[in-house]
């Protein structure tokens, strides 16, 4: 494992390997909380903050965690972290995290950290273990923001909540579609990013 | 509660708030489960169960130990509850693995991979919060809960949507196998359409009141 240069396993999470839309991980807040841009971006960032702070932490204590109880070890460790996300939230974007309600707790069953936990800061140094949440934190909120910024501009016409479609478009007769705020149009946008992601890129199509 | 709030507050979990199509939750193995209805079967009924054994002592950790004023006079321990939820969480599932294997070989056979993966999956965790949330709720809203009762009959609920789900999901994907899909779609791409588009026709029973 030495033998992984610390830019690949920073970079690759942003694109060829990709949580979200290659490695299929973390999901489930992925398509809730892209509504609009705001959330997305705390959203993202929060991941991204617990995913390296618990990928260092773990790596620490990865010789002295028993392999028995490791799954608990990781999971309080998260949940920690996130419940001091979440207070921290509370107290300085009061009107984020009610957006967001369930979706910071549910950081601690997101995928990626266990995942992340599980198969990368297990078995690496602190210091790779922290590139590799920041990367794969990011190239989440990557994905969120994307969505997001679809479902708001075409959805409510709106970016991170400034109008930008102007007035006589909507004189003209142009209508927001809202549709897009519904859930089913994440999936959608979600599916139409890895299908313009693995046309362009054949080694990730399945067979 | 009586028994037609019941009924209610068990039809809206299933239909209206279903965890997969409205909350997204429980989407990672709910992608990588669903290849084949035998096996998604299997999970969907896990997720029942272990949902049926968690909501209510996470309801009796809420309203005995963790809501405020609740254990000790003026002390507010909310914010312990992600830590204690998913401890209760991850203790049951190691608990009802081990109660499986020992009284159903078989069951245990079917499901063993399964088990420990329910442990972080969104839905049982999901299902705990939204339940804190719906604790503080008005006692006249069709989402409040407040009793154990109420609790297992939202535990039912949300679990038989999230078994439905994944259940028609597989068949539709065990048909798929044999559809022409561009090759940039096939796997994933075409599994999030698919389910978009389930999803769209469960929004018909948003409007659902009972």
């Amino acid at each position: 494992m030495a033998a992984l240069k610390n830019k690949d396993v920073f970079c690759g999470p942003l694109s060829l390997n990709n949580p979200v839309t290659v490695q299929v991980l973390g999901i489930c807040s992925a398509l809730a909380v892209t509504a609009q841009l705001v959330p997305a971006l705390v959203m993202g960032l929060s991941v991204t903050i617990i995913t390296a702070l618990a990928n260092v932490v773990i790596s620490l204590l990865r010789k002295t965690v028993p392999n028995r109880i490791r799954i608990i070890v990781q999971l309080v460790v998260v949940a920690s972290l996130v419940t001091i996300v979440s207070e921290v939230l509370k107290a300085f974007a009061y009107d984020v995290a009610m957006t967001l309600s369930v979706y910071i707790g549910l950081i601690i069953t997101n995928c990626i950290l266990m995942g992340r936990l599980e198969a990368f800061a297990m078995q690496n140094s602190p210091m790779q273990s922290l590139l590799d949440g920041i990367g794969n934190g990011l190239g989440y909120a990557k994905i969120l923001v994307i969505v997001a910024f679809f479902r708001e501009l075409l959805g409510s016409g709106k970016l991170l909540g400034y109008q930008v479609i102007p007035d006589c478009a909507y004189e003209a007769g142009y209508a927001n579609n809202g549709l897009m705020l519904m859930p089913p149009m994440a999936l959608i946008i979600c599916a139409c990013i890895i299908w313009y992601e693995r046309a362009h890129n054949k080694d990730l199509q399945e067979k | 509660m009586e028994n037609a709030n019941l009924i209610s507050l068990f039809i809206r979990s299933i239909f209206v708030d279903n965890m997969i199509f409205a909350f997204f939750l429980g989407m990672c193995s709910y992608l990588a489960v669903s290849k084949d209805v035998k096996t998604a079967l299997g999970l969907g009924a896990a997720v029942t169960f272990v949902l049926l054994v968690t909501l209510p002592v996470n309801y009796l950790l809420q309203t005995k130990v963790l809501a405020a004023d609740a254990l000790i006079e003026g002390v507010d321990l909310s914010f312990l509850s992600f830590i204690l939820f998913i401890a209760v969480i991850a203790g049951i599932v190691q608990l009802v693995e081990m109660i499986v294997e020992r009284f159903s070989p078989s069951l245990y056979a079917s499901l063993g991979i399964f088990l420990p993966l329910i442990a972080v999956n969104c839905a049982i965790m999901g299902a705990s919060l939204f339940m804190q949330q719906r604790i503080g709720l008005d006692a006249t809203d069709p989402k409040f809960i407040g009793s154990v009762t109420d609790a297992l009959v939202y535990a039912l609920g949300s679990g038989i949507g999230w078994l439905l789900a994944i259940v028609a999901l597989a068949a539709v994907r065990e048909k798929m196998a044999y559809s022409n899909v561009p090759p940039a779609l096939r796997g994933l791409g075409i599994t999030f359409i698919v389910v978009g588009l389930m999803a769209m026709s469960f929004m018909c029973f948003s409007g659902l009141n009972i």
